[in-house]
Parts: structure tokens; C-alpha cells; sequence
């Protein structure tokens, strides 16, 4: 009743292939989209963008990278964060050699690097398989975490070790440093996320994403229907590294400013995005978003009700926080493997029949 | 006997002690993924969780008195009693058994059959879960871990050393006593495994699931009886790590350096584990000594493990002892 596809009926092969065969469902996608850029920067301030909206676009971009890689191709990566910092370094170098050229550009390019060393550390994937693997991308993790943390040409010498994003525009607006207006980050980032949305979802749906969810379900039968491993498994690793990449590089340069590589993208941010597509749903670009959204969300919900309504001390929250997450994965991962995505096409199909089902 | 040489060799020496340690939790992890093939990352949060437990008992602590406090307005801390560290370790132990019979009720009950990675990622979740409880549990803090386990500098090696090379060799009391716990523990559970009914029944459910079921082995028990036994190594290891370097939240780390031993001593090895633990331990402290911190900038002992697993394994996916990868479509 709520959920109407009635007299949706398609002629032609392109309309029978588009993302939302649904009428509703792709008006539904406009209206949001509508709101996202149309409405909320004009409506937002400070607060709502820098606690809200600019984690949950930039999450999504490398959930939706990790989605890619675990979800689709089923490898599984435990060195999020060290391909997150890859980015974040990449763009702060390009940002403070190349002044002059437009952010996109270095984002973009961050997001080229990325995938390069991506494709790199996914070499081994081809010998090793399953948690072997997964321990094997925590050498990433470490290694590269170490490497920007000893290396002094990646933070341009600076006495703190740390880097700090440089003021850049582009098209004349600002949109790093302290004094960006919360609207032009916000739109920055929608961009690349609707962008990488976008990708990820025709990637998934044509030749190659076929091919990973082939090597996903059984390699060895991959191959004998004539799937290249090689070139299947690396890249995998090298969309799933650009994607991530460009989080890295926008968490770095537009939602943090100033970061200590060891802090921002330590292995604690290789299990939040791990969680986030555990709990959003494996193999789901929806599932991406709802679980950015969860994660990003629950924090702040836990400081709202915990510390200011109910005055608890905030290490207590911090520590219930750890509970309710751990205990939601394990809940998640017996009751619904599938995740929020799921969830979300379970309610579909009742909002169908609803209120008369048979 | 020149310097460089001595200080190798003692390098080489503490890196064998680190080593035995890391063997020990290395050794959890072996008893689980043999007996139910879990991989179990809580591993580390484990062994933080009973050293935590083992000092909030020893202290008297009231369990969750923070939360407590902060919902009734009460202010509870101890109970004002203190309890002998042998009774307090039994104590600890029922918690840990405790522990794994709810692992196993509630939550890998519903799993089996799962595939392997689903398995992992749930026990990442468990690992959040269990460090926050203990967080909540006993508090945050740093807390000093006392059991009567000797420590410091074993003076009569170095002055045996000092004798024979003119160089006192640094060896601490500590890693004598876990190198010895370990090689009992070791032998213990291979004893276990061996020669007990139960610890056949255990060998027999790693062998295969089903053929253990049709000749009358309960699950259901072993699950419980290894996850107790994995928490009874976690416990050792948590005294042992937690009279090094106090109890707090970096214990739990110690799981990140188990996981390349095991890649590299193959996960379902017990000798793998040790010799792994071995190879790692001084292989991390040789690196750090003579190339890592002249040359590198130091603190290479992150990652040099995982990249000596990680080029290893390229070569023996299935590490130095581990049984061949057998895969069929």
C-alpha cells in the first residue's frame, strides 16, 4: 500500500537495467538527493556539519570502498586506516606542492595513489586467502602508520610530526583551514560522495563487479569458468583502495584539519569501517550509507542520552558504547548477516502488502 | 668477547623471552581454532579481561561500581577485603569458565556452520564487547599487578656472565619464570591432549566435527571445555604480561603480536606456536638492534613481524607446521 510498484512495467532493456526499476524508489532517490543539495546547505551550521553530516559523507565513501572489497570481492581487509592515511598524506603533499591546482584534482589524485599502493599490498591476496589474508593487510596497517609516523618527507619536516591542511579553494571558495564556511565543505564532500556512490554501484553491476562477487562465492570456480584471479582480486583492491583514499583525504583535509597519523587512522579506524559494513550490510552500496549513518549516529545519540540527560561520567559512556557496538556485531552477525540493507528490503517487502498481507 | 657481539647475543636473549610470551598467547589461539575452527581475535582482550578480574578480586573491588555509583548516586569502591593471589586466581578461573560457557551459549551456538570469516568478525565484535564490560567492570586505570612472581634484573646471571665475557648480560627474573610457566603449560596441554578422555574427545572434534558427534562426543561441551582452556592460557598470559608492564588497555595489543606468529607457525600447531613465537620474538629485537633503530628510526618492532609473516606466507600459505591447504570446488 505505502510501497507502491504497481503498473511499473518495463519496454525496454535499458529501463528493465536502471538502478531504481521502482517508480517510487527513483523518485524516492531524487527527493533525497533534492534535500542533500538543495535544502541542507542552507539549513546547516557548524555543529550539525562537522558532528553529523561531514563524518557520516566521508565514512560512507570508505565504507563504500571496504564494501567493495569485502562485500563484493570477499577479501578481507583489515588495513582501512593505513590506506585512509595514504590518502591523507598523498593529498597533503599535493595540497602544499601544487598550491595553485583546484582540490578536486588533488583528492581525486590522492585517490589514484591510494589505489596504487592498494593494488601493491593486495599482491599477496592471490597466495593467501580468507583470515590469513586479513592478518596479512594488518601489515599494511602497521607498516604504513609507522612509515608516515618516521618519515619526515611526508609531514614536510614539521616539528609536531603532525600535518595540518593548508587553506585551498577552489572555484574562489574555501573550503579548508578553520575559516571554511560549513556549506562548502558540506558540498564538497557530497559530491565525491555521490560520485563514489555512483561508481560503486555501476562497477558492481557490470562486467567486473560480476567477476568479483565470482571470486567472492569460490575462486577456484572463478577461475575455471575463465575469471582472472590476478586481475579480479588487485582490482578489487585498487577500487576499493581509491575510494578509501579519497575518505582519507577528505577526513584529513576538510573534516579534521590537523592529524596525527597514529590517532586519526590507527587500527581502531580499520575495525569502525569494518563494523560499518558489517552492520550495514555485506555486498549493499545502501548498506554502506545505513551503516555510516549508524555508526556515526550512535555515538552522538550515547553522549545526548548518557552524559546530558542522564549526567553520567563520559568514560562510562565511552565504555557502554564499546558494549552496545561489540554486542550489536555479534547480534547483527547471528541474527541478520545481511545487515541494515536487509532490514530495509525485509520492510519493503511488508510496506508491500501492508495493511491486507495474505 | 667484543661489545657488539655480547650486546647481540643479549639481545638475542631477551628477544627468546619476548618470544616465549608471545607463544603463550599465540597458544589460545591454537587451542580454539583447532577444536572449533574459530579464529579467535578476542584472544588479547581475554587475557586483559582476567588479569583485570584477578586484580579487582585481589583489591576487593565492587564489580561495576562506577556504573553504579553514577545511576544510584551511591559511593561504592572496595569491599575492604583483600584475597591472596592463589585464591584469587581460582576465582578469576571460575570467571573465565563462566565466561566461556556464555561464549559458547550465546553466541557461537547460533554460528556454527558459519564460514570461517563471519567466525572471525563475530569474535571481533566479542573482543569490543569484553573490553568494554571489563572496562566497566573494574575501571580503566592503569593497575599494578602483584602477584609474588620475582622480578628485576637476575643478578646471578649477570654476574656468571660478567665473569665469563667481562659483559653482565640483562636478563630479567620475570621472563625466566614465563619461560618456565610456559614450557610447563606447553607440556601440560599436550599431556591434556594426549592422555585424557576429554582431551581425545577434544583432538577427535578438531579431526572432524561430525565423526566426533556420531561416536558420541558432545559439542556442545568441548566448545565450552577449549573456550575455558583458551581463557585458562589467556589468564597465565595475562599475570605474565601484566607483572611486566602493569594491566591496562595495551595488554589487549599483545593480540595483534600473536596473530603473525601464528601465521607463521601455522594455526594449528602447537609447536608452531612456540617456534613461531620464537622466530618472531628475536627476529623483531635482532631488526630493531642491529638494522631498525641505526638505520630506520626505530620502532620497527610494529610491523617487522607482519612483514616477515607476510613474505613468508607468500611462499608456505599454510605456515612452518601447519597442515596442507586442501581446496576443492
Amino acid at each position: 500500500m505505502f510501497y507502491r510498484e504497481a503498473g511499473d512495467f518495463s519496454t525496454t532493456y535499458a529501463e528493465d537495467q536502471q538502478t531504481f526499476p521502482i517508480k517510487f524508489d527513483r523518485y524516492r532517490y531524487y527527493v533525497v538527493l533534492f534535500v542533500a543539495i538543495f535544502v541542507i546547505p542552507f539549513m546547516v551550521n557548524d555543529y550539525w556539519v562537522n558532528s553529523l553530516f561531514l563524518p557520516f559523507l566521508i565514512y560512507a565513501i570508505a565504507a563504500i570502498g571496504l564494501n567493495i572489497l569485502v562485500g563484493y570481492c570477499g577479501q578481507v581487509s583489515l588495513g582501512t586506516g593505513g590506506f585512509m592515511a595514504v590518502g591523507a598524506y598523498a593529498s597533503y603533499k599535493l595540497m602544499t606542492a601544487m598550491p595553485d591546482v583546484s582540490m578536486f584534482i588533488h583528492i581525486l589524485l590522492a585517490g589514484l595513489i591510494t589505489a596504487a599502493v592498494g593494488a601493491l599490498f593486495g599482491l599477496p591476496s592471490l597466495r593467501i586467502k580468507g583470515f590469513y589474508l586479513a592478518v596479512a593487510t594488518l601489515a599494511a596497517q602497521f607498516f604504513l602508520v609507522w612509515l608516515f609516523n618516521r618519515v619526515p618527507w611526508f609531514y614536510n619536516y614539521s616539528a609536531s610530526g603532525q600535518i595540518s591542511a593548508p587553506e585551498r579553494d577552489t572555484f574562489g571558495i574555501l573550503i579548508t583551514g578553520p575559516s571554511a564556511e560549513a556549506w562548502a565543505t558540506y558540498m564538497f564532500c557530497l559530491i565525491f560522495t555521490v560520485f563514489s556512490a555512483l561508481v560503486a554501484r555501476n562497477l558492481t553491476r557490470g562486467s567486473v563487479g560480476r567477476k568479483w562477487m565470482a571470486i567472492r562465492d569460490m575462486d577456484i570456480a572463478a577461475e575455471i569458468i575463465g575469471v582472472n584471479p590476478l586481475r579480479a582480486k588487485l582490482t578489487a583492491f585498487a577500487v576499493s583502495s581509491f575510494f578509501i583514499g579519497i575518505s582519507g583525504a577528505l577526513f584529513f583535509s576538510i573534516y579534521l584539519g590537523a592529524v596525527e597519523v597514529g590517532e586519526a587512522f590507527g587500527i581502531n579506524k580499520s575495525f569502525l569501517v569494518l563494523f560499518m559494513i558489517i552492520i550495514g550490510g555485506l555486498g549493499s552500496i545502501f548498506g554502506s550509507f545505513a551503516g555510516a549513518a549508524f555508526l556515526v549516529l550512535l555515538p552522538v545519540l550515547l553522549k545526548i542520552v548518557g552524559v546530558d540527560w542522564l549526567g553520567w561520567p563520559t568514560d562510562i559512556v565511552a565504555h557502554l558504547q564499546l558494549v552496545i557496538v561489540g554486542g550489536l556485531i555479534v547480534i547483527f552477525l547471528i541474527a541478520e548477516p545481511h545487515g541494515l540493507a536487509q532490514l530495509w528490503r525485509v520492510a519493503k517487502e511488508k510496506l508491500r502488502l501492508w495493511p491486507f498481507p495474505h | 668477547m667484543p661489545e657488539q657481539l655480547a650486546f647481540t647475543i643479549e639481545v638475542f636473549l631477551n628477544g627468546l623471552m619476548a618470544g616465549v610470551l608471545y607463544a603463550l598467547v599465540a597458544l589460545g589461539f591454537v587451542l580454539i581454532y583447532k577444536a572449533s575452527g574459530i579464529f579467535n581475535y578476542a584472544q588479547g582482550v581475554m587475557a586483559l579481561f582476567a588479569a583485570l578480574t584477578l586484580v579487582g578480586i585481589m583489591e576487593g573491588q565492587v564489580p561495576f561500581s562506577h556504573l553504579i555509583n553514577a545511576i544510584l548516586g551511591t559511593e561504592v569502591h572496595h569491599f575492604g577485603w583483600h584475597v591472596p593471589a592463589f585464591l584469587a586466581i581460582l576465582l578469576t578461573m571460575v570467571v573465565m569458565i563462566v565466561l566461556a560457557y556464555c561464549v559458547q551459549r550465546f553466541v557461537f551456538r547460533y554460528l556454527v556452520g558459519q564460514e570461517p570469516i563471519i567466525l572471525f568478525m563475530a569474535t571481533i565484535g566479542l573482543a569490543y564487547f569484553l573490553e568494554g564490560v571489563g572496562d566497566l567492570m573494574w575501571g580503566s586505570e592503569i593497575k599494578t599487578l602483584d602477584v609474588g612472581l620475582p622480578q628485576g634484573i637476575n643478578v646471578w646471571i649477570d654476574e656468571f656472565t660478567f665473569e665469563a665475557t667481562g659483559y653482565g648480560f640483562f636478563i630479567d627474573n620475570l621472563d625466566i619464570v614465563a619461560s618456565i610457566v610456559a614450557a610447563i603449560l606447553v607440556i601440560g596441554l599436550v599431556m591434556f591432549a594426549q592422555y585424557t578422555k576429554q582431551g581425545r574427545a577434544m583432538r577427535a572434534v578438531a579431526d572432524d566435527h561430525q565423526a566426533a558427534l556420531s561416536v558420541g562426543v558432545s559439542l556442545n561441551f568441548i566448545w565450552i571445555l577449549v573456550w575455558s582452556l583458551a581463557g585458562f592460557v589467556a589468564l597465565v598470559a595475562g599475570i605474565m604480561w601484566g607483572a611486566k608492564s602493569g594491566v591496562q588497555f595495551s595488554l589487549s595489543l599483545i593480540a595483534l603480536k600473536a596473530l603473525p606468529v601464528l601465521m607463521l607457525g601455522g594455526f594449528t600447531s602447537i609447536p608452531g606456536a612456540i617456534v613461531g613465537g620464537l622466530i618472531i620474538g628475536v627476529g623483531e629485537k635482532l631488526f630493531e638492534f642491529l638494522i631498525g633503530a641505526p638505520f630506520l628510526g626505530g620502532a620497527t618492532e610494529n610491523w617487522f613481524a607482519y612483514m616477515l609473516a607476510l613474505v613468508f606466507l607468500v611462499f608456505r600459505p599454510q605456515g612452518l607446521f601447519g597442515e596442507k591447504i586442501i581446496e576443492r570446488v
